[in-house]
């Protein structure tokens, strides 16, 4: 019974709750259980909020046995990804800078899930301050890979992705700067959507990179993104950058997915060299399937996108230099006094060596030189100017295509440890997901299949011009679906037993 | 500290053309702050107005006050200045612990207002223009408090607290372009020009303005030249002191007076100005070194990436402007006349920084007349011993109040100088320092009746003096009365008693 609940999408499940036929405490205990079960060989929680959860599932129980009128995921437990700040949950943004702060209050995406009445079940890892893409720069250790427990499970939000690929969670949130919702997805079989910049709030997203950050959905299914970002994607009058549209249901979206004359434009700079033969030939022939559902598969042309790395790793760190300042130990978090005492500038100095990783330092250095006088226009000012050239790119390619698709990451996932002493091969990760973060355009990462050489999954990528995030939706689901009846059942169906490579895993040590 | 040298003012002038600068802080009185809904109030428990955004908490976002950028547009039209159709927020970003995120949200190459002009009124008459280079908009830092140090500044101290309810409130900064051209009237113009940039924030309402409270602070720029000889070209502008948060209107005169004689005596003796930051003394009249000051501090500046553009519409800076009330000048010359006061009589308000005082005290209900003597005599002379400026002694609601006590006979002058007293020790309000004092005039004419009585049994002599007629004897038995009365009483009354108790006296 409860393995059926776990192996339930969130909208299943919610379907389930609705007609009383589980009651959420169950379903809240069920994925409570298969943390304890599983999560010392995933580590996909650094926090888990075990009572609040079950007292917050007994509340929805309870008025839904009231005969309050609730909505779709009401009762469904929910992953959130370690950057958003939770009230009376510890939240550390995966950095020692933050261990065992409490936040006094919560991010507006989590107000709204509770709202929603979705039950949080805890924090996940990630990378700190999500500047990583294999959740190794994480200060309390990396996540495991549920498809094979030595490979990496995306980063930053590798927690998040997981979570939901090892049936702990339902469903998640997790947060893109560059990727770190949509290459999770990709290397874990799972769905990840990055919204159009300022269609969900960030009050309360531990920022990163202010103009590139966005929050959304992490899930199993496409109907499951939806149904969230229906929920999270709402203006906000706490942060400025928050859209005031009148958004339409992206669940909708999913329900009448038809891709008839629908045109896709194929990114030729993201489309051969430098890619696994695996990948594009996953992402080939879901582009085959989509043809053959009606769909005009057509190639474009973005010659900019070759300097969205370079101008992505000056704004980036350049914001993030300045965000991270407040870290100091003056108002919150860790303080080190160095030996002897000293001024507060030496212990603001201690805590920041002792509390930050060394990738965060990295990038505080290269932001902090990025805006240094003199060096400003060089580089944050170029990259500025990159930047408006890969938005013209999307605007260029979008008169003529209704959404752009490409393999959302260049490899299947690698194994812990294989790029941690390489930063570039790393940041080369990223070079498929950066380019909507620079333009601020939407995009779905879902599961295209497995890689032959290595079986491992493999992620398709789609890109739709800003606000017309409804469009991810209805081509996604319209490929998970053809994709589904192909395989006969989900992706991660063909994922090998979690326990059994827990257990040899332990039986190897 | 070594008391530096000074060079006779005079002199300095004669060798020397000052240069000055000013940046002036007007702290705005918004309901709420500059990016956060916390409420902006001075004077709260430490610590109270505070939101995550305040503390710069991880996750924090700012939002721009609507208000405060329409107070801002405001001060800027009221400057002269053009409203850029598009400035924009930027980080300027530094270390310091008052300041919550470590970056402090400004404006730095595209402030909402540039390009204006101010006239200021010097006292012999003469109209100075101020160069306007721009107004900008910023948020306020928290304020610190160092602990157990002598001097109150972080040298030495143990350790620091740190108050941020004043983080985030609403600032805008006024700079103004070098001024040339005032010579020995510097100091004079230094203390007018803020006086007016005071009396227009004031007459907008868009502060409190109480420079005491730091409402309004003057960072005061000045650099000497040399003179150049006849037919030579003028010198290249000398390097410049920056004299922080002076905070009051004498103390903007007497720093800028000293600091052209402090930077006179050094470069006649062959030294050289260092460019830094200078910390004013009250209590000494001097400035002291503060921090070395560079053009070339690095704040990474950078567009800040949470706020959008301000963007105000032609349609609101049109009705801003249609709603400005009138410039300074302008209302000078209306005053004056309302309130029908000599040249000379003006002039002493103007020229004490006090119009602002006395038009809020006759706004209160106080004639201009009363106004004028209270502010220009009494409080200005205790504001002279105190050594500070007479609007941070008293309100002029309170002032108001003490005229009105005098006008229905509860106080005479003599008492309410006594009451004013209480107030300016912080007794309370006038009506408040009556009562707890005892200080209401004796109106009871029972009381004055037994106590004249009395003061005729005393003096038989004196008695018989004013029954022959002799009325002006009757002065030593009012002087008795008085001070019976402690002084309590109204004298012309006690004169009108004692006339009629001496004729009814049998003697």
């Amino acid at each position: 019974m409860s393995d059926d609940i776990l192996r339930l999408s969130a909208a299943e499940l919610g379907e389930r709750l609705a007609a009383h036929e589980i009651s959420s405490v169950e379903a809240t205990q069920a994925s409570l259980d298969r943390i304890a079960a599983v999560d010392g060989g995933v580590h996909a929680f650094l926090h888990v909020a075990a009572d609040d959860a079950i007292a917050a599932a007994a509340d929805v129980d309870s008025r839904r046995a009231s005969g309050e009128k609730l909505g779709p995921l009401a009762g469904v437990p929910i992953a959130i990804k370690d950057v958003l700040v939770t009230e009376g949950m510890p939240t550390t943004a995966g950095s020692r800078i933050l261990e065992g702060w409490i936040p006094p209050y919560d991010a507006t995406t989590v107000r709204l899930v509770r709202e929603a009445g979705m039950v949080p079940l805890g924090k996940t890892n990630m990378d700190e301050f999500a500047m990583g893409s294999s959740t190794e720069h994480s200060a309390f250790g990396a996540t495991h890979n549920p498809w094979a427990l030595d490979r990496i499970p995306g980063g930053s939000g590798g927690g998040s992705a997981a979570a939901v690929a090892a049936f702990e969670a339902p469903i998640a949130l997790g947060s893109d700067t560059g990727g770190s919702i949509r290459q999770p997805a990709h290397v874990t079989g799972t769905v990840g959507v990055k919204p159009t910049y300022g269609a969900v709030s960030r009050y309360g997203a531990i920022a990163m990179a202010s103009s590139l950050d966005q929050i959304g959905p992490v899930s199993r299914t496409v109907l499951d993104a939806a149904l969230l970002h229906d929920i999270i994607g709402k203006h906000d009058h706490h942060d400025s950058t928050s859209l005031r549209d009148r958004w339409p249901s992206m669940a909708e979206a999913v329900r009448t997915a038809d891709v008839d004359g629908l045109r896709i434009g194929v990114i030729r700079q993201l489309d051969g060299e430098g890619f696994q033969q695996g990948v594009l030939d996953s992402f080939h022939a879901a582009l085959d399937l989509l043809e053959g559902a009606g769909a005009h598969i057509v190639e474009v042309n973005t010659p900019n996108f070759e300097y969205a790395i370079s101008a992505y790793y000056l704004i980036m760190p350049a914001e993030a230099s300045s965000n991270l300042a407040k870290f100091d130990s003056v108002r919150f978090g860790l303080r080190v006094t160095p030996e002897g005492g000293g001024t507060v500038e030496d212990v603001m100095s201690a805590t920041r060596d002792a509390g930050f990783g060394s990738e965060v330092k990295r990038r505080i250095i290269l932001g902090t030189y990025a805006l240094s006088a003199g060096y400003y226009d060089a580089y944050y000012g170029s990259a500025q100017k990159v930047r408006t050239l890969v938005q013209r790119d999307f605007d260029a390619a979008f008169a003529h295509v209704d959404v752009l698709a490409s393999p959302t990451a260049p490899t299947t996932a690698f194994k812990l440890g294989e790029k941690l002493s390489d930063p570039m091969a790393m940041y080369l990760n990223d070079i498929a997901t950066i380019p909507a973060n620079l333009a601020g355009v939407p995009g779905i990462s879902l599961p295209a299949g497995l890689a032959a050489e290595d079986g491992l999954p493999v992620g398709i990528q789609f890109l739709a011009p800003a606000r017309a995030d409804a469009r991810l939706y209805t081509v996604g689901a319209a490929l998970e679906k053809l994709l589904e009846e192909q395989w006969g059942g989900r992706l991660l169906d063909q994922a090998p037993d979690l326990t059994q490579l827990i257990a040899a895993q332990e039986g190897a040590r | 500290m070594a008391r530096a040298e000074l060079m006779d003012f005079d002199q300095a002038l004669e060798l020397f053309e000052p240069v000055m600068g000013f940046e002036v802080h007007v702290e705005l009185n918004t309901k709420t702050k500059m990016f956060s809904d916390a409420p902006n109030v001075f004077g709260s428990e430490p610590n109270t107005n505070i939101t995550p955004t305040c503390l710069g908490l991880p996750g924090s976002l700012p939002v721009v006050n609507a208000q405060a950028i329409r107070y801002s547009i405001s001060l800027g039209l009221a400057l002269g200045c053009s409203i850029a159709q598009t400035s924009r927020f930027a980080r300027k970003n530094y270390f310091y612990p008052d300041t919550p995120k470590n970056y402090q949200i400004s404006q730095y190459d595209e402030p909402i207002a540039f390009e204006g002009s101010v006239d200021v009124e010097l006292s012999d008459g003469r109209v100075v223009s101020v160069p306007i280079e721009r107004a900008h908009m910023e948020e306020d830092a928290g304020k610190l408090t160092h602990v157990g140090g002598s001097t109150g500044r972080i040298q030495g101290a143990e350790y620091s607290l740190v108050d941020y309810n004043r983080a985030g409130v609403p600032l805008v900064e006024i700079v103004t372009k070098p001024i040339y051209g005032a010579e020995h009237s510097s100091p004079e113009l230094a203390k007018a020009y803020v006086s007016t940039i005071r009396d227009i924030v004031v007459s907008l309402g868009i502060s409190d303005a109480r420079m005491e409270r730091g409402n309004l602070r003057c960072d005061a720029n000045v650099s000497l030249r040399p003179r150049a000889a006849a037919g030579e070209p003028a010198a290249p502008l000398g390097t410049r002191t920056e004299t922080k948060n002076v905070n009051s209107l004498r103390s903007v005169e007497r720093a800028v007076r000293y600091e052209i004689q402090r930077q006179a005596a050094i470069l006649a003796a062959g030294g050289s100005i260092t460019q830094e930051t200078r910390h004013w003394h009250e209590d000494t009249g001097t400035t002291s070194a503060g921090r070395p000051k560079s053009d070339a501090d690095d704040y990474r500046y950078f567009p800040e990436p949470d706020l959008l553009p301000v963007v105000p519409s032609a349609e609101l800076i049109d009705e801003l402007r249609a709603a400005l009330p009138e410039p300074p000048a302008v209302r000078r010359r209306r005053l004056k006349g309302e309130w029908g006061f000599s040249d000379l009589e003006f002039q002493d308000i103007a020229n004490s920084g006090l119009l602002v005082e006395v038009s809020e005290t006759v706004a209160a209900g106080a004639t201009p007349a009363a106004a004028r003597k209270w502010w220009t005599g009494e409080i200005a002379r205790l504001a002279n011993a105190a050594g500070t400026d007479a609007a941070s002694l008293v309100t002029p609601t309170q002032v108001a109040e003490l005229a009105a006590l005098i006008d229905d006979g509860t106080l005479t002058d003599r008492l309410a100088r006594q009451v004013l007293e209480g107030v300016v020790a912080g007794e309370g309000s006038p009506a408040e320092v009556v009562a707890s004092r005892g200080l209401a005039v004796v109106s009871d004419d029972g009381a004055l009746i037994a106590a004249i009585d009395e003061a005729l049994a005393a003096q038989p002599d004196v008695l018989a003096k004013i029954k022959d007629g002799k009325v002006q004897a009757a002065g030593a038995v009012i002087g008795a009365v008085m001070k019976a009365m402690k002084g309590q009483a109204d004298a012309a009354r006690v004169r009108e008693l004692v006339l009629e108790r001496a004729a009814a006296t049998e003697s």
